[in-house]
């Protein structure tokens, strides 16, 4: 398509150059009409057609989500955008998490996305196109991942302050791996904090605790996960406590409100938050 | 007998403006009127053009912390809006199409000369609205594509959506009316003879783009006035919780947006017309394929609005019949640029400034039209779309495609204008700074949307290997507004200092060539007849005009007259008196201003007796002219 496009322009610029050298001599003679029905309706006619046949029947086949009742063999994970971060929920299994989706390597996992505010898009360009997220439809898309690794994902419709802040990864692991992974994040936490109760069980759920509120981001295995805020930060014991001082400063806009805190709680909610892994 | 001279200070007396500022305050001319617009839609394109500046220098380096996202998002928001609905359409349509369009048909005016006032006076009035919100802190953020629900009241809480939703509406009236204008006045107020097939190139375009504007506006209008009833009267056209779709917007939206790009690019396309055999000495090729094809891309694009929606899971049947209607819109394109290049190829071109800006016009068109192919490839699509790929694709047409022509449209018509010729080797070089300016600026794009960049994000890692390609965008942009600055300082300079340009320095092929320059508030002494598209080349015609004049033949001297031409073939049907100068334009619009500012602060009683006042300034409107015996 690229050297289709650079030869398309190749064909313009060659005529402007050759009349630039034939600049100030008559051309009424040079061919006219004939030319700009070959070269204007007919060449595009059929490199047109080509290319709708093979990138809109063809192609577009072999890249799609299967049709609802054929994909009960796949894996099947659902995404809910938010502003500004993803939930990630594994039917079946209970496990919530967020803004870090696990799959097998070369197994076809059909993600169904639908959105809990503003329309997002679900987007991880190594692995497949992009889908759109809706409050209103529920839509799917297929990733598939030949071989392990972490696939950077983001949001691709803009949706609000944070939208250059609402990224995700992707980690493909083999399959052992991916099933010891999902085994771990089913179990509930196994320590209750009663700061965190205090401060943060509005919002947040840790599973195995009181709290179990669901308009930020489940935390219950945050310690194991590589960034926080939608890949705003690292996920390290540092950031954590400077996301929790100044999240209005870390990211601005972000739904999560600055809790008053004192430096010893600071200290107290990043060890607890960073044990849960 | 009655001498020429006496003939033409006759008309001067009849059709002379009132002086000083008041004369423009109240002016119906068109010629004033496009020069209304010309200078208006300037200042908005200068802070249009601050605006991206900003953004490019906020993107220079990641996270930059120049601007914060609240900013941001009203910059791109308001750039967006600005350079579509307060510089492009406004200087086409506004600008070249107010001006020339009576002057290339043979017209002493527009067809409603105080409607056309009334639309110029409320496109300031609108700009002035959305600029005054902007300042305020209240711009719109949401882009200017303003997809629900992020707009609605629940995540929007502020005013700033009122001033998308009213100054849109606001500005689409004035965009209607000039369309209406347009439409009239190219179908009726033709000269005797100039039938659609002797009608330039220049007019088919203008009246295309005047009909797609007729048509698609509504769209949009309906999905303002949805959406400000839901945002402030409790409505739910859009809301999901209640029933709502949110692709209840985007269709209405894309329903206008997609046409409004042919609407932009097409009055580009009437310029390059012009343009081309003035500077090539041939008429164009394949001129009544080039008439239709100026026509059927409008046409066709009514039918393409769901490209825009390609990723937002629709039915995989309803996105291949639109993948098919978007390939079909290339062929009108293509036709018009082989017709182009084989002019310029087949004639005796001289590279002079406007046909350079030409030049680049084509090939900058070429490259955004073959990336827009590309996005009839669904797959491709969806994986490019909301990435600055898109960017690069739309502002080669529309900086490229668009203004290119703009600018050199300038330099074609400022000898007409203003009386002077222009500094031919500092225009050139300005052509040069920009065409490199605008190819740093926005080809990079392309690349790091293929590396995953997203649109609108007011900051991006500094891990993804996009910060370089982003140096360079920024400098294209610096560079280009050099280039701009460059442009508009010769012709400053040339206005003043320039030699003076006599009535037809170009040898142009139409009737706006055949008058003084500037032209006379008349326009033609005498009415011009016309028996081909390049009624200026026809030496004979011009000869027996000049001859009608002096027998008083066609002077239409008796009143402030024109003539009135029957639809298809052109001929005079009827003459018909036309109004002067009048202060009930600029009232209306300044009645819809105040009705506009009640609606957004929601004062709906004061909104209520505006709306009384207004149909007041209507009946004043509607008195009898009075008519100079």
């Amino acid at each position: 398509m690229l050297a289709g496009s650079a030869a398309g322009l190749g064909v313009i610029v060659a005529i402007l150059v050759g009349a630039w050298f034939k600049r100030g001599v008559d051309g009424a003679d040079r061919p006219g009409t004939i030319t700009v029905i070959a070269l204007g309706i007919v060449t595009p006619i059929l490199v047109l057609a080509a290319l709708f046949a093979y990138s809109d029947i063809f192609l577009i086949r072999g890249t799609s989500p299967p049709v609802a009742a054929a994909a009960t063999n796949d894996l099947s994970v659902r995404v809910i955008g938010h502003q500004f971060w993803w939930e990630i929920r594994y039917p079946g299994s209970g496990v919530v998490t967020a803004n870090e989706i696990h799959i097998p390597v070369r197994t076809h996992v059909v993600v169904s996305v639908h959105s809990d505010d503003v329309i997002h898009s679900f987007w991880v360009p190594q692995l497949n196109r992009k889908i759109d997220v809706f409050p209103d439809q529920v839509n799917r898309v297929e990733l598939y991942a030949d071989k392990p690794g972490r696939y950077r994902g983001q949001c691709a419709e803009f949706c609000g302050l944070q939208h250059a802040h609402m990224g995700f990864y992707v980690f493909a692991q083999p399959r052992a791996a991916y099933d010891r992974w999902l085994r771990m994040q089913a179990r509930p936490a196994k320590r209750f904090n009663a700061l965190f109760d205090d401060k943060c069980s509005s919002c947040h759920a840790i599973q195995g605790t009181p709290a179990h509120a669901h308009v930020g981001p489940d935390l219950t295995h945050v310690g194991s996960r590589t960034s926080l805020a939608a890949l705003t930060i690292p996920n390290t014991a540092a950031h954590m406590a400077d996301w929790l001082r100044n999240t209005q400063q870390v990211k601005p806009g972000s739904q999560m409100p600055e809790v008053d805190l004192t430096n010893a709680q600071v200290r107290q909610l990043t060890r607890y938050l960073e044990s849960l892994k | 007998m009655t001498s020429v001279a006496e003939r033409v200070d006759r008309l001067e007396r009849q059709w002379a403006e009132r002086p000083g500022v008041l004369g423009w305050l109240t002016t119906t001319d068109h010629k004033r009127v496009g020069l209304l617009y010309f200078w208006t839609t300037l200042v908005f394109f200068g802070a249009g053009g601050v605006e991206a500046l900003v953004m490019r220098s906020q993107l220079i380096q990641p996270n930059n912390h120049l601007v914060g996202p609240e900013t941001f998002d009203q910059l791109f928001t308001v750039h967006g809006m600005t350079m579509i609905f307060w510089f492009i359409i406004p200087m086409t349509t506004g600008a070249f199409g107010n001006y020339l369009v009576p002057l290339m048909i043979g017209a002493r005016d527009m067809a409603f000369p105080r409607m056309n006032a009334l639309s110029f006076w409320i496109f300031l009035a609108s700009g002035m609205f959305l600029y005054i919100g902007l300042f305020s802190g209240f711009g719109p953020d949401a882009g200017w594509f303003n997809y629900v629900p992020l707009a609605d009241r629940l995540h929007d809480p502020s005013r700033n959506i009122e001033f998308y939703t009213l100054g849109l509406a606001f500005n689409s009236i004035a965009s209607t009316l000039t369309a209406a204008n347009l439409i009239v006045t190219i179908l009726k107020l033709r000269a005797p003879g100039m039938s659609f097939n002797r009608m330039p190139l220049f007019c088919f375009a203008f009246l295309a783009a005047s009909f797609g504007l007729i048509f698609a506006l509504p769209s949009l209008s309906v999905d303002l006035i949805f959406l400000f009833l839901q945002r402030n009267l409790g409505f739910h056209f859009f809301d999901v919780a209640h029933g709502g779709s949110s692709f209840l917007w985007q269709h209405l939206f894309w329903f206008f947006g997609h046409p409004e790009v042919y609407i932009l690019i097409v009055p580009a396309f009437g310029i390059a017309t012009e343009i081309i055999p003035a500077f090539t000495r041939r008429k164009m090729i394949a001129f009544p394929l080039v008439a239709i094809a100026e026509l059927l891309v409008v046409f066709i694009g009514f039918g393409v609005w769901a490209h825009h929606m390609f990723a937002t899971g629709l039915p995989t049947t309803t996105l291949v019949f639109f993948a098919g209607a978007t390939s079909m819109v290339v062929i009108p394109s293509t036709i018009q640029v082989f017709a182009w290049c084989m002019s310029i190829y087949a004639g005796r071109p001289k590279f002079k400034t406007p046909l350079l800006f030409i030049i680049g016009f084509i090939v900058m068109f070429v490259a955004g039209g073959l990336t827009g192919i590309m996005f009839l490839a669904i797959p491709f699509d969806q994986q490019t779309t909301d990435t600055y790929f898109v960017v690069a694709h739309f502002h080669y047409i529309i900086f490229g495609a668009a203004v290119f022509p703009i600018f050199g449209g300038m330099y074609y018509w400022f000898p007409k204008v203003t009386g002077k010729l222009y500094f031919e080797r500092p225009g050139q070089i300005s052509f040069w700074i920009i065409f490199a300016g605008t190819n740093l600026l926005f080809f990079p794009m392309h690349i790091v949307g293929l590396l995953g960049m997203p649109r609108r994000v007011y900051t991006y890692p500094g891990d993804m290997g996009w910060t370089s390609y982003n140096v360079i965008e920024s400098i294209g942009g610096y560079i280009t507004a050099v280039g701009i600055l460059a442009l508009f300082t010769n012709l400053v300079v040339s206005y003043f200092r320039g030699a003076p340009a006599g009535p037809d320095p170009w040898h142009g092929p139409t009737l706006e060539w055949s008058v003084p320059s500037p032209p006379p508030e008349y326009n033609f002494a005498v009415i011009p007849t016309v028996s081909s598209a390049y009624a200026n080349w026809d030496a004979d015609d011009r000869e027996r005009d000049g001859h009608r004049l002096t027998a008083g033949v066609g002077t239409l001297e008796r009143g402030h007259e024109q003539h009135v031409s029957s639809l298809i073939d052109g001929w005079t049907s009827e003459i018909v008196d036309m109004p002067h100068s009048s202060p009930w334009p600029i009232a209306l619009a300044l009645a819809l201003s105040l009705l506009f500012a009640m609606l957004v602060i929601t004062h709906y009683l004061f909104a209520a007796i505006f709306a009384v006042v207004i149909a007041l300034t209507l009946l004043g409107w509607h008195g009898k002219e009075p008519q100079e015996s």
